[in-house]
């Protein structure tokens, strides 16, 4: 070889400390004169800072007349929706007066998608806050409800409760342990198979008539009706006792177990944790798992240690949002696994009874028909402690994420 | 350790669309060989097919031998996988794996395929390869960082280590340095420069000065149009291909006259 290349080779500083091209760019070229013409026009045709706290103020002050006027009271609904209009509408036009038009439209676009959020916000918190402030005193006031079942509780003691005031009996153990106990079998059985057919989709696949089909299907059964889904697995188990054990009455007894409606459940579940899995492998990029591949690593190991960890925040807050999404199901349960009042931990055989399906039947059917109100508290109760159930999965569902996310801090 | 490799009338597809036709090449062991050539012209194609890792490209397949010493990688009864860890191949965009630390990275080929090493052994794999990579003095105080805090040029030469980590034969790379800044980009020449004395080399690369500066070998590719297949047009040592090319289109190509 030449001495001509090896000199070339060696000589490192200044060969490549110019541009690979050699050339130069012409970037001290920028038209100077022009951007100082402009600089003294960086403040001009801007409304004061304090425009929008007057603008506030002012719709707020009209708003509140115009709602005493037209309703002849103060309505909240009413105030608001009036002011938010007469805000957003006096900023646009303040700041096509003062401003230009394309800044008059890019703030009205800013305004209306603010309020959109505040809007949606609203039926989110007003959801919480009553739930909270109706279900917290009961619970704070009888923290043995959480403990209690209400196996032996009679319309007689819910009637000395709102008559007499005597202490509130019961409680919502039983439909904590049914929500428990249905969720955890609905996800045993829907994380695997949801898991390995995401996989089987992204990394199998190849988009082929087969795999095409699946997602089709997937696609359907994620809008199914819960009601249909819980029929369905009530109609399949039918069947299989019905094969197995025989068509007695004792035998279609045993069909409404915890175990059928975490099928019902499945079917719910499963279509939700491939979609969001499917998504997740998607992202991760075909660059690391070639260099898996480069590394004579086999398919199946590349899948396991490369492609699932790198995946597995998205995957695991996917699946977590999967559960809080079914833990929350009422029909579903109620034609699969009945209601009783006393707590079953087996799922396999007898009756259980769900958080949701509780709440369902303490409000529809109190324990004393002619005093719900003992009912109406218990139920409260049950969905705070459902929603804070719900909200603790989300909150893991996050943490998870960021525990699993890939790091890169220096 | 450093393989001959050796293509006879090799054509690459994609379907039923011909990428590279009728490839006839012989690199040497212990050598740096460049592929250059205008964008398109089926130099990744090429280089791809080399470790079989066309196989992942869905409807890609190669026609024709490629003999790694004498022993063809395309027969029925080898399996892709060996062929991988025999043949190495560094990307055009630096693929450090996210989820692991440095020392990780380093040692992927290993712990991705189940090798146990002892503590002492993945030391050593570890101080050889980063210092191979010529990337041990910059991150030995911190190796069980995330890979992924690297600066570019220093994830593409971590890329270099957890490939030489495997003691691969032949090393294959794709523009390796197309991300990178100068320095680092001198970096990665002076260690391809030194991974010849254990390794065969190929490098695709656009850079022209790059290709002058490392290659022993340098294969000019050209397509006649677009939708024609690749071909290789001139295989010689670099100093004749620039200084002395036999062919006009290597001519025109490397003085820029490339219409
Ligand atoms: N996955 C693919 N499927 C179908 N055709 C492809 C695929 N990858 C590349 N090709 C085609 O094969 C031909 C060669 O592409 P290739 O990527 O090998 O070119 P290249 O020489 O590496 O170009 P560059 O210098 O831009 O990287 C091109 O016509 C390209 O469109
Ligand atoms: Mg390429």
């Amino acid at each position: 070889m030449s001495s001509q290349i090896r000199s070339r080779a060696n000589s490192k500083p200044q060969g490549s400390q110019q541009d690979p091209d050699g050339r130069k760019k012409p970037e001290d070229m920028t038209p100077q004169t022009h951007q100082k013409s402009r600089l003294d026009s960086l403040t001009a045709h801007r409304k004061p800072t304090w425009t929008w706290m007057a603008a506030a103020a002012g719709s707020a002050i009209l708003s509140l007349l115009i709602t005493l006027v037209a309703f002849e009271s103060f309505s909240v609904i009413g105030f608001g929706v009036i002011a938010g209009v007469l805000f957003v509408g006096s900023m646009y036009v303040v700041s096509r007066v003062l401003e230009d038009r394309l800044k008059a439209t890019d703030e009205l676009w800013r305004h209306l998608v603010w309020t959109s959020f505040i809007v949606a916000l609203i039926p989110l918190i007003s959801v919480i806050w009553s739930v909270v402030s109706q279900g917290l005193p009961t619970l704070i006031s009888n923290p043995g409800l959480l403990t209690a079942d209400m196996a032996g509780v009679a319309g007689a003691d819910d009637i000395a409760t709102q008559n007499e005031g005597a202490s509130l009996q019961g409680g919502i153990l039983h439909g904590l342990v049914g929500t428990i106990m249905i969720t955890l079998m609905a996800s045993v059985i829907s994380i695997p198979v949801g898991l390995f057919a995401s996989i089987y989709l992204t990394e199998y696949g190849n988009r082929n008539a087969f795999s095409r089909g699946i997602r089709f299907f997937v696609d359907v059964m994620t809008g199914i009706p819960s009601i249909v889904a819980g029929l369905f697995a009530f109609a399949g188990m039918t069947l299989i006792v019905e094969l197995t054990i025989g068509s007695s009455p004792q035998a279609l007894q045993s069909v409404k177990t915890g175990f059928t409606a975490a099928i019902a459940l499945s079917v719910l579940m499963i279509p939700v944790v491939v979609r969001s899995t499917e998504e997740m492998l998607q992202v991760v990029a075909d660059e690391l798992r070639e260099a898996s591949y480069a590394l004579g690593v086999r398919k199946w190991r590349t899948i396991m240690k490369v492609v699932l960890p790198t995946a597995m925040s998205g995957i695991a807050s996917g699946v977590t949002l999967a559960i809080a999404r079914v833990a929350g199901e009422t029909a579903p349960i109620l034609v699969t696994a009945g209601y009783v009042a006393m707590t079953n931990w087996n799922p396999f055989s007898e009756w259980m009874t769900a958080l949701p399906v509780f709440i369902y039947r303490q409000l529809i059917n109190p324990t004393a028909p002619a005093a719900g109100d003992p009912s109406t508290a218990r139920a409260w109760a049950g969905a705070l402690v459902l929603i804070v159930i719900v909200m603790g999965l989300n909150l893991a569902a996050r943490a998870i994420a960021k525990y699993f996310a890939p790091k890169t801090g220096k | 350790m450093a393989k001959r490799i050796q293509t006879v009338d090799l054509d690459c597809y994609y379907g039923d669309f011909l990428a590279v036709s009728d490839i006839n090449i012989d690199i040497e062991p212990r050598s740096v060989t460049a592929f250059i050539g205008p964008s398109g012209c089926g130099k990744t194609t090429f280089l791809r097919t080399l470790n079989r890792m066309h196989e992942v490209t869905p409807g890609a397949r190669a026609e024709g031998k490629i003999l790694l010493d004498d022993e063809d990688i395309n027969a029925p009864n080898v399996d892709p996988v060996r062929v991988r860890s025999t043949v190495g191949m560094v990307f055009q965009r630096p693929n450090p794996f996210p989820t692991m630390s440095i020392r990780e990275n380093v040692l992927a080929g290993y712990q991705l395929n189940g090798i146990r090493l002892s503590r002492s052994e993945a030391d050593n794999v570890l101080e050889r390869s980063l210092t191979g990579a010529n990337l041990w003095g910059e991150v030995k105080d911190r190796l069980d960082r995330p890979g992924g805090g690297l600066s570019g040029g220093q994830q593409q030469r971590l890329c270099i280590a957890r490939t030489i980590a495997i003691e691969p034969d032949v090393i294959l790379m794709d523009e390796p340095a197309s991300a990178l800044d100068p320095i680092s980009t001198l970096a990665i020449e002076d260690l391809i420069h030194e991974l010849k004395k254990d390794y065969t080399v190929v490098i695709v690369t656009h850079n022209m000065q790059q290709a002058a500066r490392v290659a022993d070998k340098t294969a000019f590719f050209n397509l006649q149009a677009i939708g024609e297949p690749g071909k290789l047009i001139e295989y010689d040592d670099t100093t004749t291909i620039f200084n002395n090319p036999a062919n006009q289109q290597t001519e025109d190509y490397i003085s820029g006259r490339f219409g």
